[in-house]
């Protein structure tokens, strides 16, 4: 079976390297790539939209409705994870350890026991979790708000700099999970629930929906941004550049959230309880 | 083969030899392993290894920068032309499905975790074993 695998790959891996023949080669400026619309897109992004990143350009503004159902593609990822994974959390786990502060004991109490509920003395613990790690907590805690800072700037920044909204959706969705990673998930859920990420999963892919049929009731085209201009009070082009900011910003919103949201579900095995 | 022939084949030509045998790995991976999470890393290798032969086509040789153009708020009358950057749609069109993969990821690992939960191995085999006796017990 191994044997037959490697000759039928090494089969398509040479097919693939004989039509490499006619392919372009490496930086080729002439290469068909480079030569249909591309120069269009070059020449014309900065005229049409005063965005000096190109790239920033042409997803949300040229290609608009390719990164709108993209946005839906995540947000339909994390339903999915939902609605796989996820369990009722009135099914209680049979057990739970909880832990003496001042002395550091751990208690066990089963089923039907008593629960130091509403105590400052004691802290709920997993079962699989080494209990407090000062450098590992104090780290995470140094951290964590300037990874946010980050995300946000690459945000704001896409459009004179590398980034945009799924690259700073990803890196702020990273420093929630760097925080549900070094505390517990319990907290975490606390502080940003999974109602409130799911709710703003969705939030994101509407407020880029929302922007495009802004837009259609101004009279002008599904994510025309340059129909925003009265609204705005610029003129088309810088309409342009700031209907792809608000845009990003709800793409931003919704990876974030279901960055968060799959990983709640994925770590606990859909209870959201005890998990990483 | 003349030399000639084999710079062209090889060498101005590396960055397809990279993509094949990224794609040849992930090809492996997914057919020839039996653990189900193996076969998700060999599914993302396979989609680096597509991701890269995007952006590598869009590479141009001969000065060509990122595509941000450059003083595009100071001097006026500098025309942009298309040959000082580099193909910006290979990297809107990889930008979304980079995304996109983690998000396939995060479904996958999700069922994964459920079959685990279902059968206790994550080996194809043994699933497939656990299946055809639970098929045969509720026959008789």
């Amino acid at each position: 079976m191994k044997i037959l695998a490697l000759v039928s790959i090494l089969l398509c891996g040479g097919v693939l390297l004989y039509v490499t023949d006619y392919f372009p080669v490496w930086g080729d400026p002439a290469s068909p790539a480079s030569l249909h619309i591309s120069p269009h897109y070059i020449q014309g992004s900065l005229k049409d939209t005063a965005v000096p990143n190109i790239v920033t350009a042409v997803l949300a503004d040229y290609r608009g409705y390719d990164t709108m159902f993209e946005t839906s593609v995540i947000l339909a990822a994390g339903i999915a994870c939902f609605f796989i994974l996820r369990v009722s959390s009135n099914r209680r786990p049979d057990a739970k350890l909880y832990r003496h502060i001042p002395t550091g004991i751990t208690l066990r109490i089963e089923k039907g026991g008593r629960e130091p509920l509403g105590s400052t003395e004691f802290e709920r613990i997993d079962f699989d979790w080494v209990p407090y790690d000062l450098i590992i907590n104090m780290t995470c805690r140094l951290v964590v708000p300037f990874i946010q800072l980050f995300a946000l700037y690459v945000i704001a920044h896409g459009h004179h700099s590398p980034g945009g909204g799924f690259q700073g959706g990803v890196i702020f969705g990273a420093a929630i999970i760097l925080f549900a990673i070094a505390n517990n998930l319990r907290q975490t859920v606390q502080m940003m629930s999974e109602k409130i990420s799911a709710l703003l999963s969705a939030f994101g892919v509407i407020v880029y929906v929302g922007t495009g049929a802004v837009c259609l009731m101004l009279g002008g085209n599904f994510l025309d941004y340059a129909a925003l201009s009265p609204v705005l009070g610029v003129d088309a082009v810088h309409a342009r550049s700031l209907g792809i900011f608000i845009v990003e910003m709800g793409v931003g919103i919704a990876v974030t959230a279901v960055m968060v949201w799959i990983y709640y579900n994925l770590s606990s095995a859909g209870r959201q309880d005890e998990g990483l | 083969m003349t030399m000639d022939a084999f710079t062209t084949f090889v060498i101005s030509k590396y960055n397809y030899w990279a993509v094949v045998v990224l794609i040849m790995i992930g090809l492996y991976a997914m057919i020839a392993k039996q653990n189900l999470v193996k076969k998700i890393i060999g599914m993302n290798i396979f989609q680096t290894a597509i991701i890269l032969f995007y952006v590598s086509s869009g590479a141009k040789s001969g000065g060509a920068t990122i595509p941000i153009i450059l003083n595009a708020h100071g001097e006026d009358g500098i025309p942009v032309r298309a040959m000082d950057y580099i193909n910006p749609l290979p990297h809107v069109l990889m930008l979304t499905a980079i995304v996109v993969s983690v998000a396939t990821l995060g479904v996958a690992l999700s069922l994964v975790l459920k079959i685990y939960n279902q059968y206790g191995t994550l080996e194809e085999d043994e699933i497939r074993l656990k299946i055809q006796k639970e098929a045969y017990k509720s026959l008789h």
